[in-house]
């Protein structure tokens, strides 16, 4: 395959994965006001376009004409710099997520996923560090306390949850023997679903990414009672809504994490033995995917409808007194697991 | 070997290109009426006492130490989680006792930071 070929294929799936990305969060953002509108008993957006389907877009385009405000007492560069990592990173992880099996067009294998690296695993992690100082940055540079309050504890916040989530990462890593993301899902083939074989280190996944996302009940960052809005207080126009954006699109990656580590990926258990078609069940198992992510999604709304927030120090607590061991344990779990099966 | 990593790199040049131009395009297209009042910090609210520059709380300081020490462990158990089936079909129970044996020495630094209050928030 010439180099050139392999950059035109790349460049196609970026753009394809980068649309399917911002038209979900739109769309993620108009079904949170609904199901938490239905939550509350309320109606929610039903006033631009039929159901309201076109608010999200409304919003964003009213976001375009706004002007952009930032503070005499914010440091100027770091101030701007803080949205463009945000977005940067919630766009760029996505790229080593698989959504389906290899696809062969004219004998040419293109794997459904953009870069199919064998480091996937650590990209990710790489990059989640890196979203750290997104936020810190934004609350350091912003000159309010609000937003200084917000981003340290928000930074606190993410690096406790990290490392439970290494752990249990490493959970599935002895299953897969690669961090390759295809790798893992390979090797859930069947009902070999990581959730079912290391539910412990599902568990602590699943809390550790609510914490990362900074969703409730893991929001502090922005707890709005007593912070205002945290770190992106002083935001206004595209870069308010690029953070926005940043969080919804982070949202979706943490859902594609936990459908491909822990949810058998694009697997649908022994759909090879219905002797369907190979379009056919490559297409099932691509909708396969985006399903399990859509039930994620909506267990993430679910439990931000349903929990209150918890306090500073019960989550720390939960992060490095329970958690931590918990996810530890899992590990030393999943290798004997390893060694009774052998 | 370096092919692979093609995709990564339009990726990351792509997210940027995005993200500079969503940022700065609301420079390009929103209104500039600047009044001080406008740019003071937390405009709508009470004014703020004091500045941000002030000392911030030992403890998050806590949280990046033991951060570090207990994400190296991680690093750490990485090659050897993904090793782990090759290295017991050849080496038996010695590739499951020498990370066990990792672990616990690291735990007992847990432990210690525990017992000398590094994980006590309020």
């Amino acid at each position: 395959m010439s180099i050139w070929l392999q950059i035109l294929i790349s460049l196609v799936q970026i753009l394809f994965t980068a649309s399917i990305i911002l038209v979900t969060v739109a769309y993620l953002v108009y079904f949170e006001r609904k199901i938490s509108a239905w939550a509350q008993n309320r109606i929610g957006p039903n006033r631009v376009g039929p159901y309201g389907l076109l608010q999200p877009f409304a919003d964003v385009l009213k976001l375009f004409f706004k002007e952009d405000i930032v503070p005499h007492a914010a440091n100027k560069p770091i101030h701007t710099l803080a949205p463009i990592l945000a977005l940067v990173i919630a766009l760029s992880t996505f790229a080593v997520i698989p959504i389906g099996p290899p696809i062969y067009i004219f004998d040419l294998k293109i794997p459904l996923v953009v870069a199919d690296v064998n480091m996937g695993i650590l990209y990710i992690l790489a990059l989640t560090s890196v979203g750290v100082y997104a936020i810190t940055f934004s609350g350091w540079s912003s000159g309010s306390k609000y937003s200084l309050l917000g981003g340290i504890r928000s930074s606190a916040q993410m690096i406790s949850y990290e490392i439970s989530m290494g752990f249990s990462i490493a959970g599935v890593l002895i299953f897969s023997e690669s961090l390759r993301p295809m790798e893992i899902v390979n090797s859930q083939a069947g009902f070999m679903w990581n959730a079912f074989v290391q539910p412990i280190g599902f568990i602590t996944f699943v809390v550790a990414a609510f914490a990362e996302t900074n969703r409730l009940p893991f929001d502090l960052p922005e707890a709005e009672p007593e912070l205002v809005g945290g770190y992106h207080t002083e935001y206004s126009s595209m870069k308010f809504a690029a953070f926005f954006l940043a969080e919804y699109a982070n949202m979706i990656i943490a859902a594609g994490l936990i459908v491909t580590l822990y949810l058998g990926g694009w697997q649908i258990p022994y759909i090879e033995n219905l002797g369907l078609s190979y379009t056919l069940t490559t297409s099932l198992q691509i909708l396969g995917f985006f399903v399990k992510m859509a039930a994620v999604l909506f267990f993430i709304i679910w439990v931000r409808w349903s929990l209150p927030r918890f306090r500073y120090d019960q989550l720390m607590n939960i992060g490095w007194k329970v958690m931590f061991p918990l996810s530890l344990l899992n590990l030393i779990w999943v290798a004997i697991l390893v060694m009774l099966m052998n | 070997m370096i092919e692979q990593y093609i995709p990564i790199f339009l990726v990351l040049a792509f997210a940027i290109t995005f993200g500079v131009v969503t940022v700065f395009s609301s420079e390009i297209f929103g209104p500039k009426r600047p009044t001080s009042e406008k740019l003071s910090t937390y405009e709508s609210g009470m004014k703020p006492i004091g500045t941000t520059t002030e000392r911030i709380s030992i403890k998050y300081y806590m949280v990046a130490m033991l951060f570090i020490i207990f994400d190296l462990e991680v690093i750490f158990v990485y090659p050897w989680a993904v090793q782990f089936r090759s290295l017991y079909n050849e080496f038996g129970m010695f590739a499951f006792y020498s990370m066990l044996v990792f672990l616990i020495v690291f735990e007992i630094g847990y432990l210690y930071a525990y017992k000398k209050g590094g994980f006590n928030w309020d």
